[in-house]
């Protein structure tokens, strides 16, 4: 009985979660815009959020283009392919690899940030006291961060797309010595802007969605001490990383599935 | 002035982002190429055409002038309709000119060939192909050849015995 019981409390905390979540979201996105007011607190977080994790997504882009092509040539060259390793490296990279690594990276070192800040904020009682001077941290704190990231990484998927298929030209041609104009062209046979690198794209809107999402609602409704900011750090990077992955096969499906 | 700077990094990261979006489009994708300039509609019905595939290549001599955009089964004569959009660029092809399927490679994906013919009469938008050849499956060839082996097996022993061995079934 006691077992049934706890599973409804799951159940209906988790409904409730939901709601609570969906109507902030609302609340952060149809918050009365000020414009003047909202383009330097959206520049510095797009700043915060984008500028900064700049290094970490292009560094890994370009060890991971490097690395598909490195294991990519390897295995062409059996069925004496090489040439088409261009089009190799850029359909994983662009379909897949691009927009899920981007997100993981993005959900490890921006959404923990934002959920830190927030929590931060939450336990120091900044929130509470914002909402004192009828200053609406909706429109203050929350809106800014969920449009920065929003934008962010859609920007920094298609960068870590195209530096690493920069890095895969790296090692393929100029290493492995596939020839360029082949690598070139193979890919572009390959590749389509609409089904390939526009879904690639929506995909990482998508992610940018959730994954900032999570953040934000985690740190804004984080239990005010220090242990409630660790967990709430905690459960960002872990639900954003299965929501990015579990919503990844379910986009994958619906768009390049050819059903 | 701390802000200013944020700022000017903000729109810069911007920008830097469409201009990538712009290096996938046409260095990656090669999108000038997908350019939809004006096209002519033409259609063919076909015997059989294998796997050819919409979006596939229509080529006249080896280049590509246009491409498959549907492909559907006629109700009355049950042969397959090829619609084929035409660049207009090319609007000079003689109006008896054969289509074929051919396969690009020997395991590659089907492609529609045209055979320019030689009347002075152009094809227009709308205009039906009327001689084509269909798609050479592989499976077919096979059987045909092993039929005909096994034909030749049967003739008088004159005829077969003194031919030179069989053939390398490789």
């Amino acid at each position: 009985m006691n077992a049934i019981q706890r599973l409804g409390r799951i159940g209906i905390d988790f409904c409730g979660h939901l709601g609570v979540s969906g109507l902030f979201l609302c609340r952060a996105v149809f918050c009365r815009p000020k414009l003047r007011q909202a383009w330097p607190l959206f520049s510095y977080q797009l700043y915060k959020i984008g500028i900064l994790s700049l290094i970490i997504i292009l560094l890994s882009a370009l060890f991971i283009g490097m690395v598909v092509a490195l294991q990519g040539y390897n295995t062409l060259r059996k069925f004496g392919a090489e040439q088409e390793l261009g089009q190799l490296v850029a359909l994983s990279v662009v379909r897949e690899l691009g927009p899920v690594v981007a997100a993981l990276l993005f959900a490890g070192r921006a959404g923990s940030a934002l959920t830190a800040e927030l929590g931060l904020m939450r336990a120091t009682q900044q929130i509470g006291g914002m909402e004192m001077m009828a200053v609406d941290p909706m429109w203050r704190i929350v809106a800014p961060r969920l449009w920065a990231g929003f934008i962010a990484l859609p920007i920094l998927a298609i960068l870590f797309n195209v530096v690493a298929i920069m890095g895969g030209h790296f090692v393929g041609v100029d290493w492995l010595g596939v020839d360029d104009g082949a690598f070139w062209s193979n890919m572009q046979e390959a590749v389509g802007f609409r089904e390939d690198i526009v879904n690639g794209i929506i995909k990482s809107v998508v992610f940018g969605f959730i994954t900032t999402w999570v953040a934000v609602y985690q740190g804004f409704y984080s239990e005010p001490n220090a242990a409630g900011i660790s967990k709430a750090t905690t459960r960002t990077v872990v639900f954003s990383s299965l929501l990015v992955l579990a919503l990844d096969f379910v986009l994958t499906s619906l768009m390049m599935g050819g059903w | 002035m701390r802000s200013k700077v944020i700022e000017i990094l903000a729109g810069l990261f911007m920008i830097i982002g469409f201009l990538a979006l712009l290096f996938l489009a046409f260095k990656v994708s090669g999108l000038t190429r997908l350019e939809q300039g004006a096209t002519y509609r033409v259609t063919a019905d076909f015997e059989d055409i294998g796997s050819l595939k919409v979006r596939a290549p229509v080529q006249v001599s080896g280049v590509t002038v246009g491409r498959v955009t549907d492909i559907d089964l006629d109700p009355d004569t049950f042969r397959a309709r090829v619609t084929m959009q035409i660049d207009s660029q090319y609007n000079d092809l003689p109006v008896d000119t054969s289509a074929s399927i051919f396969t690009q490679g020997i395991l590659g994906s089907n492609y529609v060939a045209l055979t320019p013919g030689f009347e002075s009469e152009h094809l227009r938008a709308g205009s039906h192909i009327e001689t084509t050849h269909s798609a050479l499956i592989l499976e077919n060839l096979i059987g045909q050849l092993l039929f005909s082996l096994k034909s030749d097996k049967n003739k008088p022993a004159g005829s077969a015995a003194h031919q030179q061995p069989a053939p390398n079934p490789a």
